[in-house]
């Protein structure tokens, strides 16, 4: 048996000191009276049923009605939750976790093994008809794939509970992010009884039974969430905030002057705003990284232009964006100019040199001409291309702005806008040309990003087919230090560019000073409830 | 008048069959469908997705077993975005709501706009007249997605009396600002028609009489004047109410009501299929019912009109 190592080595430090984690606050900090936080959500929740749910919102929601194997800390640590320990097999392909035995059901249930198999199998289940139904196959959970076709019995799922506090997952590849993957709500244990009970209404209120650190006292549509402390949870003495409240606003703006108004303790700040308040509230503007990437992806397959199958032209295209002006000017709020793909905050990474990152704007542009030159393309013969993004002002600013940048270089573009379905349908087609393309890390490893331009992710919209890169990041899977082999795959991606980096996320917020125990220092912006409280004005 | 009445509900029913069948048709000609996503999913997911809610049928029987659905069971069926919902769920949450604040914006919108009107008619090239025609006209300049963001940020940011959104069943400090903003626009058009109505109303040779026989003022403007010049109003009222109780998704964004203007606004974009032919469907049959409703206020009006 062998201790894992990166993951594991923070998991058994936070082992060593004794299981129960501490109370969030520190000692200088006298509390308010009222525990209570209230944030917001864009949109309404989709689902609050763990296997089904598919947002980044619900899932915020999520991690405080239930609690996985194991979380996050404020670094982004993995740290334990149900589980407190864990052991791997010599061949890293088969984990056996421990459960604490004081994890309760919000009826007072034991949380066991056989809670993780019933939510493991009812997520590859094709009667559940689950959209993450492929996240058992990205954390290549033996059989998944073939139970989510439908070819095997959701019973023949790598996954077994040995005994009620064992439990035993095979995976077919070793996964040096295994642990991190289990952060997410789709692997949360539900309680088998009440989903057998209630059906399809076993997330309301009155019927739902989670183990999380809080019970849903209220979900109205498109309005609001109430949460509030759940007595039953294992580390409840250690849980200061009372409740949570999760307010609906469709607006961005809208949000903003609620929060002014004091309605709310957090919310997103507006593109371009960040100076202004910054100044105007210095202590509760803040700006964090996030692990999204921002691109505009080229259609190098068989329905895409001519001229971009020519990788001088990719090239001159990238380098004629100027990257600075639209994190400075348009975004203003803290995002990282890119020129890799990889966010540059993700864990364990560090992006390779890369050679056009370190050049001026102007040698960029100088170079960027000589390239479409030696492709045949200049004043007299200029390229005529589109450039698709779905509606959002921020996506049509910094569009503007990239077709003003690339007309230098004597590139005609059209800019298309469609709304968000119609966008995603038409890059999935491949009818586009270059199209506004982002993407959220899945868990901290770099892994989730590079695999999207495998031949074989399923999500490389542009049909960049390398062989070299596709070997790159089949051998990382098993490699001891896969951090050489991620900066091969950005060395080819920036070599062959078939996608435009402009951009890395960071989370621009407003932020009421009295909350504590926000972590601000982990890229997946993961919070928890429980770690959180009000000091006193 | 009723088997006038019992003939338009006749016809009512083919006429919501064609607009489901439409509805049906051209929402699953939009590109892309309830599960396409950033992050594609893999052909067996969808394909398990697509049985699941029936999208693998072809569109003809899609459309029977939906109708069916609805005659037998008044089942309009799961909501395919909101997974743990069913779109009479969805509906029954967000149509009070909505028409809680629809009909309270359409009686302030029909008391305030009619009496603006009237004085405005009768007190013609007045001061009183200008001040009337100006309040409508800066009503009906400032839409309400102007209108909202300003109401909040007075009576919410600087003056901090009222709660800048949210519903909370329905109090009355939540009420109010969706009222104000949803009602002056209609407010304003109403005053504009009931002002010109009035005008020519009151140049018909009835009210000469009513005046020449020595009538106060007040009768003739009440009993001979308001009910004539009514017709023009009523007319825009049907729709205008089937407007405001199906709500209007500007109020639901800016005030985060919960209402079902959103839901349906989010249905389209999100293809939800289920919730958009269910909102579809109930503010056609509205529509229907309270153009009805309109045609009969006109006959019980104008004894001129003879069904």
């Amino acid at each position: 048996m062998l201790k894992h190592s990166l993951a594991a080595s923070a998991l058994a430090l936070a082992a060593a000191s004794p299981v129960l984690a501490d109370n969030p606050v520190p000692e200088d900090v006298t509390l308010a009276e009222d525990q209570s936080y209230t944030f917001w959500l864009l949109d309404a929740i989709k689902s609050m049923d763990p296997q089904i749910n598919t947002d980044v919102e619900g899932s915020d929601v999520l991690r405080n009605l239930f609690e996985g194997l194991y979380n996050e800390d404020a670094e982004g640590n993995i740290v334990p939750g149900v589980a407190v320990d864990h052991t791997v097999s010599d061949d890293q392909k088969t984990y056996t976790f421990t459960l604490r035995e004081d994890a309760q059901w919000s009826n007072g249930d034991p949380v066991t093994a056989e809670d993780f198999v019933f939510a493991w199998r009812r997520l590859a289940d094709p009667a559940t008809a689950s959209e993450y139904a492929w996240y058992m196959e990205l954390m290549q959970v033996e059989n998944a794939p073939e139970i989510i076709a439908g070819e095997m019995p959701p019973e023949e799922l790598g996954v077994t509970a040995v005994d009620e506090r064992t439990l035993e997952v095979r995976i077919t590849t070793p996964l040096p992010y295994f642990l991190q993957m289990l952060v997410h709500a789709s692997t949360f244990p539900t309680h088998a009884a009440t989903i057998e009970e209630h059906g399809d209404q076993w997330t309301r209120p009155e019927n739902m039974v989670g183990n999380g650190a809080y019970v849903l006292d209220e979900h109205i549509l498109g309005e609001r969430v109430e949460m509030s402390k759940s007595d039953t949870y294992w580390d409840a003495e250690n849980v200061v905030m009372e409740t949570l409240t999760a307010l609906t606003i469709n607006d961005v703006n809208q949000g903003l002057t609620r929060y002014l108004a004091g309605e709310l303790d957090r919310v997103d700040i507006p593109a371009g705003q960040f100076p202004r308040l910054k100044e105007e509230y210095p202590e509760q503007a803040t700006s964090s990284p996030y692990s999204c990437s921002y691109i505009y992806m080229m259609n190098v397959g068989e329905k895409g232009p001519e001229a971009l199958k020519d990788v001088n032209v990719r090239k001159a295209l990238s380098y004629a964006i100027d990257r600075d002006i639209v994190v400075e000017r348009i975004l203003q709020g803290g995002q990282e100019p890119s020129y890799n793909w990889t966010h540059w905050a993700t864990a364990g990474f560090e992006a390779p040199e890369i050679d056009y990152a370190t050049w001026t704007q102007e040698e960029r542009l100088e170079r960027a001409k000589e390239l479409m030159a030696e492709a045949g393309y200049g004043p007299d013969n200029p390229l005529d291309l589109t450039l698709q993004y779905n509606t959002s002002e921020d996506h049509k600013k910094i569009a503007i702005a990239a077709s003003q940048m690339l007309k230098a270089i004597g590139v005609n573009i059209t800019l298309d806008n469609y709304e968000w379905k119609v966008h995603t349908d038409r890059m999935q087609n491949q009818d586009f040309d270059l199209a506004r393309y982002a993407w959220c890390g899945d868990y901290n490893e770099a892994s989730t990003y590079l695999d999207l331009f495998t031949s074989y992710s399923g999500h490389n919209n542009g049909e960049f087919f390398n062989e070299e890169y596709d070997a790159v990041m089949r051998e990382s899977k098993t490699a001891e230090d896969p951090l050489p082999l991620y900066q091969e795959a950005e060395s080819i991606l920036a070599a062959e560019m078939p996608i435009i980096p402009i951009y890395h996320y960071a989370n621009v917020d407003m932020l009421n000073p009295q909350i504590g125990g926000i972590p601000t220092e982990n890229v997946m912006q993961t919070w928890y409830g429980k770690d959180l409280y009000r000091a006193a004005e | 008048m009723l088997s006038y009445s019992l003939k338009r509900l006749a016809i009512a029913v083919p006429t919501l069959l064609i607009l489901i069948v439409v509805s049906f048709v051209l929402m699953h000609a939009a590109p892309g469908g309830p599960f396409t996503s950033e992050r594609e999913l893999p052909p067996e997911v969808l394909a398990n997705l697509n049985a699941k809610y029936g999208l693998d049928q072809p569109l003809w029987r899609q459309i029977v077993t939906y109708v069916w659905g609805i005659l037998t069971e008044f089942d309009f069926g799961p909501s395919f975005v909101y997974k743990d919902r069913t779109v009479n769920e969805i509906i029954a949450q967000g149509f009070p709501v909505t028409l809680t604040y629809g009909i309270l914006s359409f009686l302030v919108a029909v008391a305030v706009g009619v009496t603006l009107g009237v004085v405005a008619a009768i007190r013609q090239n007045s001061l009183l007249d200008y001040l009337a025609v100006g309040v409508s006209i800066g009503a009906q300049v400032l839409p309400n997605f102007v209108m909202a963001p300003i109401l909040v940020l007075v009576f919410t940011l600087w003056l901090g009396w009222l709660p800048g959104g949210g519903w909370q069943g329905g109090q009355w400090q939540y009420v109010i600002l969706p009222v104000i903003a949803l009602s002056t626009s209609f407010m304003a058009s109403i005053a504009r028609i009931t002002r010109s109505s009035m005008l020519e109303t009151l140049n018909l040779n009835h009210i000469r009489t009513a005046r020449a026989k020595g009538l106060p003022e007040r009768r003739v403007i009440l009993h001979h004047a308001l009910k004539p010049a009514m017709l023009p109003v009523i007319s825009y009222l049907g729709p205008a109410f089937v407007g405001m109780i199906t709500g209007s998704v500007v109020v639901d964004v800016y005030f985060s009501t919960g209402g079902i203007g959103k839901a349906f606004v989010d249905s389209a974009l999100n293809r939800d299929y289920a919730v958009m032919m269910g909102v579809t469907i109930l503010m056609g049959a509205l529509t229907i019912l309270f153009n009805l409703v309109v045609d009969i206020l006109y006959g019980w009006i104008d004894p001129k009109i003879r069904y």
